[in-house]
């Protein structure tokens, strides 16, 4: 057996998202719970980086860690401190059950893994998705399946995140903008925004041949906006009045547009014709950048942006 | 040669990132942690940015890791100015 120094990187990823795991659920204050599994989604992003899915990384380390971050610490700020029950101090009972479940969890998923490599389970899709590659408009594989094999999930999920935009902004006005920041956040922040705009429009564009994507540009656009906000800069970046609400929606709506003018052919819903495929696929993207954008930003604010009712901040003030 | 001053180079810059690790777990305040670990991780940084700079020919990837050098450089800068900052704040409202 050859020493493989990779391996031993891979076990201690492993030990510590592990470990990292426990020690979220069972830290004594929300903070720390939210800190640690900030640091979870960037171990585990290393994790994706080293099983070969680049694509997934960016998306852990921009959504699962970045902005999912920023939002768990500023829901924490709105909620009056108390002290978290650890969840190995619950009830055995419950402990227990959730031990064993991940248990058969493991269990299954190693058997599945175990089988599909010890059978021949039929044509893989993997391998099918590499035949198709050329038809599909994009040379990006990920960027193939999300947009143009299986476009219809990726309808769908734009679609679920302007239904949870539409439960936030029910939740009434937004939550107060953070106090100044002092001089050296705010010129970090003066030349970060523009850094984060340029590399947002470039992983948008790249996702087209290398990992990227809609997905990731639009984190690290709302990333932009929130790091200008956090500033203490009351604004956000984004337009205000009708325009914010047409962003919002220009991602389900572009992508819908585009699968109902591809059936005016004859072709199934979102069957893009072949020599017109990378076009529309980037038009798809553009438009869903911007919604997950403006999505993302109006979740952090946690509410009905300022500007939509001038009104009522003028009859406060 | 150039193996021998890159690997120098990055151990030297990781003998950094211990000391800046041990003085946040053994120092007694929030300032005296914030300053072990900004002043040693910075320098730690600096000598692993060019220790690994010393491993590549591509001139695409060097410019990679000089900007992955500045950006980290500054984040941290700020940050620990940000906590600073959250530290003086909370003494001043606890006084």
């Amino acid at each position: 057996m050859t020493f493989d120094a990779l391996l031993v990187l891979d076990m201690l990823l492993a030990t510590l998202m592990l470990m990292l795991a426990i020690a979220a659920l069972h830290c004594e204050s929300l903070r720390q719970g939210i800190f640690l599994y900030i640091v979870f989604g960037l171990v585990t992003a290393l994790a994706w980086a080293r099983l070969k899915a680049p694509d997934v990384a960016l998306a852990e380390a921009a959504i699962g860690s970045g902005v999912a971050g920023a939002l768990l610490l500023a829901g924490l700020r709105d909620r009056k401190p108390r002290k978290q029950k650890s969840l190995l101090r619950r009830p055995a009972w419950q402990v227990l059950t959730v031990t064993y479940l991940v248990i058969g969890l493991a269990l299954t998923a190693s058997w599945a893994f175990l089988d599909a490599q010890a059978n021949d389970v039929g044509p893989r899709l993997g391998a099918m998705v590499q035949a198709e590659l050329a038809n599909s408009g994009v040379s990006n594989p990920v960027t193939a399946v999300l947009l143009n094999f299986r476009a219809y999930d990726t309808l769908l999920e734009l679609a679920v995140l302007l239904a949870a935009l539409l439960g936030v902004l029910a939740l009434g006005p937004e939550r107060a903008a953070p106090r100044a920041a002092g001089p050296v956040v705010h010129h970090l922040v003066a030349w970060l925004t523009p850094l984060l705009i340029v590399t947002a429009g470039y992983l948008l564009w790249v996702g087209a041949h290398a990992p990227g994507g809609a997905f990731q540009a639009g984190a690290l656009l709302a990333a932009a906006g929130i790091v200008v906000r956090l500033s203490g800069n009351p604004h956000n970046g984004l337009p205000s009045g009708i325009w914010v609400r047409m962003l919002a929606v220009a991602g389900c709506g572009v992508f819908m547009f585009v699968g109902l003018a591809s059936m005016g052919g004859g072709a199934n819903l979102l069957q893009y014709p072949a020599n017109w495929a990378g076009t529309l696929i980037l038009l798809i993207e553009v438009f869903a950048t911007l919604a997950i954008t403006t999505s993302l930003v109006l979740v952090y604010l946690g509410g009905q942006p300022d500007s939509w009712s001038s009104g009522r901040r003028k009859a406060r003030a | 040669m150039i193996d021998l001053l890159s690997g120098v180079l990055i151990i030297g810059g990781l003998f950094f990132y211990v000391a800046g690790t041990i003085g946040l777990l053994r120092l007694p305040d929030t300032l005296c942690r914030l300053h072990a670990v900004t002043k040693a991780d910075n320098l730690g940084l600096g000598l692993l940015a060019f220790g690994l700079l010393l491993q590549l020919t591509d001139p695409l990837s060097m410019l990679k890791v000089l900007l992955i050098w500045i950006l980290v450089l500054a984040a941290s800068a700020a940050g620990g100015q940000l906590i600073a900052r959250h530290v003086q704040r909370e003494q001043e409202d606890s006084s």
